[in-house]
């Protein structure tokens, strides 16, 4: 293992988030605190309280997820996608790295990043509720795989896309509407049976359950299944990875 | 004489179906510079990709410092360093930073002290904390150098070094890439200044269309394909040339002052003794006489137009 090469990697990502703080670390603040102005303030004017928690607490675990994805997506795909897109990509081929080294490197850099970015967005939820955990392990627990996984699936993303439309696209066309759709702002129980059994096919919904789950002990579905569904979506992007390195599809000539 | 890099019967097939290497075999030795030469497409770039695990052969077999470049590829890598052709580089990160980055990515523990030499060898050290887009072009040619030396390799690829470099620095660079040699790095550099490989250069290999179509000591090669030119200037200006000298390859300057006598090293015979004895023959008397070898560049333009 080339413990230097990942050092290197990593060290590198988390400069360029430094250097680029205000969108990095800013941003989601800013939009989380709107979501909390427009739906909490607006909606929750309407619906004042979802199974014993207020509107406001309740939306808390599905924005943080929200974050997390697109944030983890975003960061390790375009993380990898930037040197292929520079040419700066010949460098990490001919060092002696192998697939391994360079997914821990960008996947582990883009997961802190947004783990810290989960940290400030839980920090300015508090601002505006009164926030419980009831289960603060289970809960980083949640945090961690979750971006872990999302970070690996952005890093496949990277290195599928050939240019920058591409780069957007699944995060726009599949991921947001999935997110917005699992019940980030709403419980699965408010819906028609119809739209319930369709929810139940949106992967996403498992993971904001399951995290919610770990603040009110509110959940969809158990606990066990989201656990099961995230862990699952790890080993696939996982695969994923390994037949690209096996492969050198998309990287190498 | 010891190999360091040995590639046999390589052939690359580009996914397109564009066959650029076609069964290039080759030695290099630890220690030396080899220069290749080749018109665009000949396929340099791709033999030296293919050696630094960019891109993948399709058939044949590279071994560096007897270490198969596929199976042993952290081995072989950690070895090698490598200038792209293309002017590769981050946009903002600094110019120390990004020699630090690459040292770390070959595997090296970090050496601050090594990589300011490096820098001041190469006259960057004054631009160590700019960011790398405010570099010139030249600066930036020089730190990718700087990048590719981060992790002391033993072999180093020079892909076109001083493409876009002004006069006095690629001298420079000749400097550094001498001073490298005698530090025992061996060079393999790919170069369309001729003149560079004349300067810098033990051995040439000359590609085209995806073969090496010869691999030859410098000095053998200029000797074995050179052409000598004996340039005689003479008393008389002459008219025409008279008919009983038509037997010797000579030409006749516009003037009437000059005589080109163009002989070949390696025939049995110069001619030159004869030339001279029907000259005096003819009473054509001359002041001063030299002679001019042709360059490497001659010899290449030649080599490839013989195998179009
Ligand atoms: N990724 C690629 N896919 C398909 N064909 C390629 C690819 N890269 C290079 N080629 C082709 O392979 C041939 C050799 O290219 P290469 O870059 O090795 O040439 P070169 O000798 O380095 O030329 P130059 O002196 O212009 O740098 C060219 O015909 C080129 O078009
Ligand atoms: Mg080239």
């Amino acid at each position: 293992m080339n413990w230097y090469a990942i050092r290197a990697i990593y060290n590198f990502e988390m400069a360029r988030t430094r250097r680029t703080l205000m969108q990095s670390i800013f941003a989601p603040v800013i939009s989380t605190s709107l979501y909390f102005v427009v739906f909490g303030a607006a909606i929750g004017g309407r619906i004042q309280q979802v199974d014993g928690v207020s509107y406001g607490a309740f939306i808390v675990p599905g924005l943080i997820m929200l974050s997390l994805l697109t944030n983890s997506i975003s960061n390790a795909s375009f993380g990898i996608y930037f040197p292929k897109f520079t040419g700066t990509i010949y460098e990490l081929l001919s060092a002696p790295v192998s697939m391994i080294e360079v997914v821990i490197g960008y996947v582990g850099a883009a997961a802190s990043k947004s783990l810290i970015l989960g940290a400030i967005i839980l920090a300015t939820a508090g601002l505006f509720v009164p926030l419980e955990i009831a289960h603060p392990f289970i809960m980083l627990f949640f945090l961690i795989l979750t971006a872990v996984s999302f970070s690996l699936f952005g890093f496949i993303i990277g290195v599928w896309a050939d240019n920058f439309e591409k780069l957007q696209l699944i995060p726009l066309l599949i991921v947001t509407p999935l997110v917005f759709l699992g019940g980030s702002f709403y419980s699965a129980s408010m819906l028609s049976p119809f739209w319930q059994t369709v929810t139940m096919f949106n992967p996403v919904l498992y993971l904001i359950s399951g995290f919610r789950w770990s603040f009110y002990e509110l959940a969809d579905v158990s606990v066990g299944v989201s656990l099961a569904v995230i862990v699952l979506f790890l080993a696939a992007c996982m695969a994923v990875v390994w037949w690209i390195f096996k492969t050198g599809y998309h990287i190498k000539n | 004489m010891q190999t360091i890099v040995s590639i046999r019967n390589l052939s690359k097939t580009y996914a397109g179906g564009f066959q650029a290497l076609k069964n290039v075999s080759l030695d290099i030795r630890r220690g030396e510079i080899i220069a290749l030469l080749g018109p665009n497409g000949a396929g340099k770039t791709t033999l030296i990709s293919t050696i630094c695990g960019i891109v993948n052969p399709s058939e044949g077999q590279v071994l560096v410092d007897g270490k198969d470049i596929i199976k042993d590829f952290r081995a072989t890598r950690s070895l090698i360093g490598l200038v792209p052709q293309e002017l590769t580089t981050e946009a903002f990160e600094s110019v120390f930073a990004t020699v630090s980055f690459s040292r770390g990515l070959f595997g090296k523990a970090p050496n601050p002290a090594y990589i300011e030499k490096i820098l001041r060898d190469l006259s960057l050290w004054d631009k160590r904390d700019n960011r790398i887009r405010t570099l010139s072009g030249g600066m930036k040619r020089r730190l990718l150098i700087a990048k590719a030396l981060s992790h002391e390799p033993s072999i180093l690829f020079l892909d076109e070094p001083t493409a876009g470099v002004d006069v006095e620095l690629r001298k420079d660079m000749w400097k550094v890439v001498s001073a490298l040699r005698e530090s025992g790095v061996t060079i393999i550099l790919t170069t369309h200044y001729i003149e560079e490989a004349e300067a810098i250069a033990d051995r040439i290999g000359v590609m085209t269309k995806g073969e090496l179509i010869l691999v030859e000591d410098k000095a053998a090669l200029m000797h074995k394909l050179g052409k000598k030119q004996l340039i005689l200037d003479l008393k008389h200006p002459l008219e025409t040339l008279p008919a009983m000298l038509s037997e010797h390859d000579l030409l006749l300057s516009s003037d009437g002052l000059h005589l080109t006598y163009t002989y070949d090293t390696q025939g049995e015979r110069t001619g030159i003794t004869t030339l001279l004895d029907d000259l005096r023959r003819e009473g054509i008397g001359f002041r001063d006489l030299k002679t001019t070898q042709s360059s490497l560049e001659e010899i290449f333009v030649k080599l490839v137009e013989e195998s179009r």
